[in-house]
């Protein structure tokens, strides 16, 4: 504990050393995150010099080893650091699928030498990464996927089309499924590939959501050369790692530790309902309404609890129980309930698409309200954790 | 405030459940129906609970309690749920010894605190007058006597009420039916001149009663706190027993769970196991993650009871509602999928049917607690 008091003195005093004032305190200007990659631009010189400092300290990801530009800490003492960071009002703002589903995912499965050119630029943040897993044919049935690698030389020739691709218009490189054997059973005949998205014959298209927002994108790969030194794992093995990626995913994706995990709406519901039934103090007069908003406090109130349970287990070294795989099922329809909610209960407002009056949260419920009804689709359907639930948690028989 | 058990509860929650398999059956709440002793409890089972200790969990070593708390009292009533065990933990323990230890003064602690830990004494207390759960809505009077004060009303639900030998009252000193202000807690004698009890065995095989109390003499030194100032008090002893009534829920919840889970891995139709079929399936996942939640809010709940939380009658509110939600759609999804032998008494799943009702009923349903969470809530509507 003395070591760990230790650790703390010295990474306040660092802190207090390289952390420009202006990266500190409530209003600081750290932006909440830098996705980082080629095309990140830092405008804040103060901004720029902390990402500079966290970068060469490794604090950008304090547990990964050092050697791969990670802080080589403890899980207690990256506790103890993110303590120290939050006292002082300031955090390391970059977070990318690099960090939270790539990174795990070499950790465990890629070559020193991968992890060597990988890992490091993930944690400076030279490197943007997207997913390329789902095709247009292969959606729930991800294993049936048929973007096909032919080998030629040291080379695979990469040929088809993803689909649902996050941020491929704005990534450098992107991890992807790929089809490197037709004849075998379909989970058998799948590798795990590296590609840089600037890779002759690589494209990608952005797709405009219900919402208007389009975070998602098509990327099409004609003929595209890829070092077979680029694969990670075995080749027709990448179905492995592919699982234990998509368990970072959907840890992330159910609000894992320390992130917001239901949103920081400006007005709670309650108030939502006062203003759209001006009704500022006093029982709400729709009664059905009230039930509605209560029960929504309720649900957020389990599903903290379960979170908290599942974190103090974690911390406890128990590892996670079997409710983990109800996280991303829960969160994502508890979300989808609680924007139901919102968007209905600014009634009129809530209908304005764009326009000159209307109150300026509703148009922001509404786009949330639209997009989450992709949060049960994305990252494995509602269905598709309910199958994994029954087989991997309740042994029901398949 | 941790949410996962540490070693001694681990080893209480072992204690408990091979004490619950060893001691108790299923079949007695079938034969308990036919007994002419129906309405009161076993206190030969009782005996040996309180020899384990279980009574005396919750109480200050002063008072003759173990000096634990609800994370170990909620471990014994889940366990004890699992099997659906009728004991006075709810009624004598929590109820009672929560309104004593709260509202009482050093000298009724000290005579009556060591009653419930040694099992000398049985409590029960009578609170509800209506069909509902409504604190507030309180009308039994306690009024100005000769030298003293004398308690007239009418108690329903007073689960254990025909066994206890000391009924803690909640009545009113002052004000009309709703009033927050002008509620007293009582201490009386069941044998005292005046009280009257009719004994109901509930459709869970709970024994309760319905007390009349016609003007029942009290002495100063019966009144708990200060007389017509019991309000607060009594939020705190509802939060608590909504929470430890939760945990015995959850038990029940537990067993009703697992024992569909097994039917559907061993059932076959249509040359199948009726678990490989979707639409089963499917519901299974989804009673999980809500036996799952409740699991965790019962956890959170227990230890913001003994960390005296500003925010308990929130967490009460959802634990007791989640629970109460959970409770009943493992009864409705437990006989749904055992089908025909599901709606037989002969098969246990419908004894957890009927206590999912009683227990909903008990404290507060979904709605009581909906409303509640809402009136607590930062801004009250």
């Amino acid at each position: 504990m003395s070591d760990l008091n230790t650790f703390r003195q010295e990474t306040r005093a660092w802190l207090n050393e390289n952390c420009p004032a202006s990266c500190q305190g409530d209003d600081n200007i750290l932006p909440d995150i830098l996705w980082g990659g080629r095309r990140q631009k830092i405008d804040e010189p103060d901004v720029q010099l902390w990402m500079d400092r966290l970068v060469a300290q490794g604090w950008t990801i304090p547990g990964w080893p050092k050697e791969y530009g990670g802080g080589g800490l403890s899980d207690d003492e990256s506790k103890v650091l993110a303590e120290e960071m939050s006292a002082i009002g300031t955090h390391s703002p970059l977070y990318s699928f690099g960090i939270s589903m790539l990174g795990p995912a070499l950790l465990e499965y890629a070559t020193e030498e991968q992890k060597r050119e990988h890992l490091p630029r993930i944690a400076s943040g030279e490197i943007r990464w997207c997913q390329g897993y789902s095709e247009p044919g292969s959606g729930s049935d991800l294993a049936s996927l048929q973007c096909k690698a032919v080998k030629d030389g040291d080379d695979y020739v990469v040929t088809g089309q993803k689909v649902w691709t996050s941020t491929a218009d704005v990534s450098d490189w992107i991890f992807c499924l790929v089809r490197t054997d037709s004849d075998a059973p379909k989970h058998e005949g799948i590798s795990f590939l590296l590609i840089d998205m600037e890779s002759e014959g690589v494209s990608a298209r952005p797709i405009v959501l219900l919402s208007g927002a389009s975070p998602f994108c098509e990327t099409f790969f004609d003929g595209v050369r890829v070092p077979i030194a680029n694969r990670v794992h075995e080749e027709n093995k990448g179905w492995s790692v592919a699982k234990a990626l998509l368990l970072h995913e959907r840890t992330m994706l159910a609000g894992g530790p320390g992130r917001a995990s239901t949103g920081d709406q400006k007005r709670t519901l309650l108030q939502v309902a006062r203003d759209s039934m001006n009704a500022p103090t006093g029982p709400l007069p729709d009664k059905a309404v009230r039930a509605e908003i209560a029960q929504t406090e309720m649900d957020q109130m389990c599903y903290a609890a379960t979170l908290q349970k599942v974190q103090d287990a974690a911390k406890a070294g128990k590892g996670m129980g079997p409710e983990g795989s109800m996280f991303k099922l829960y969160l994502s329809e508890l979300g989808q309930r609680s924007a139901d909610l919102r968007q209905r209960l600014n009634g009129a407002d809530g209908l304005i698409w764009d326009g000159d009056e209307f109150h300026p949260e509703a148009k922001e419920s509404t786009r949330e309200w639209l997009y989450s009804r992709a949060s049960t689709i994305l990252g494995g359907t509602s269905e598709i954790q309910l199958n994994i639930i029954t087989k991997r948690v309740l042994g029901l028989p398949e | 405030m941790t949410l996962i058990l540490n070693e001694e509860q681990e080893l209480l929650r072992d204690s408990a459940k091979s004490f619950v398999d060893d001691q108790w059956q299923l079949n007695q709440l079938r034969a308990n129906r036919a007994s002419p002793k129906s309405g009161t409890i076993d206190t030969g089972l009782w005996q040996q609970m309180v020899e384990l200790g279980w009574a005396a969990i919750p109480f200050p070593e002063e008072f003759g309690g173990l000096g634990l708390g609800y994370a170990e009292l909620g471990i014994v009533m889940e366990e004890a749920g699992r099997k659906l065990l009728i004991s006075p933990l709810l009624s004598s323990v929590v109820l009672s010894g929560s309104a004593i230890e709260l509202a009482g003064n050093n000298d009724q602690k000290t005579e009556h605190l060591p009653k419930i830990c040694d099992g000398s004494g049985l409590y029960a207390m009578a609170y509800q007058e209506t069909s509902r759960h409504e604190p507030e809505n309180v009308h039994a009077a306690l009024t100005k006597s000769d030298g003293g004060y004398q308690l007239s009303g009418h108690k329903q639900l007073v689960i254990n009420g025909g066994s206890a030998n000391h009924l803690v009252v909640v009545c009113r000193s002052s004000g009309d039916a709703g009033d927050r202000d002008g509620l007293s807690l009582v201490l009386v004698n069941s044998s005292a001149a005046g009280v009257s009890i009719a004994n109901n065995l509930l459709l869970d095989s709970t024994p309760s009663a319905n007390i009349t109390f016609t003007d029942v003499p009290i002495s100063p030194e019966d009144i708990l706190g200060e007389i017509g100032n019991a309000a607060d008090v009594l939020d705190e002893v509802y939060a608590r027993a909504a929470i430890a009534l939760s945990a015995d829920m959850l038990g029940g919840i537990q067993s009703a769970f697992e024992m569909t889970l097994e039917y559907l891995k061993v059932r076959e139709q249509f040359g199948a196991k009726i678990g490989t079929f979707q639409g089963l399936k499917h519901r299974a996942g989804r009673w999980f993650c809500e036996v799952e939640l409740s699991r965790a809010i019962v956890l959170k709940a227990l230890r913001s009871i003994d960390s005296g939380s500003s925010n308990l009658a929130r967490v009460s509110n959802a634990c007791k509602a989640r629970c109460t939600a959970t409770y009943q759609l493992s009864g409705k999804e437990g006989i749904q999928m055992h089908g025909g032998i599901g709606v037989t008494d002969e098969h246990d799943i419908g004894l957890y049917f009927k206590r999912a009702r009683v227990t909903e009923i008990l404290l507060g349903d979904t709605s009581f607690h909906t409303d509640q969470v809402l009136r607590t809530s930062q801004v009250a509507y």
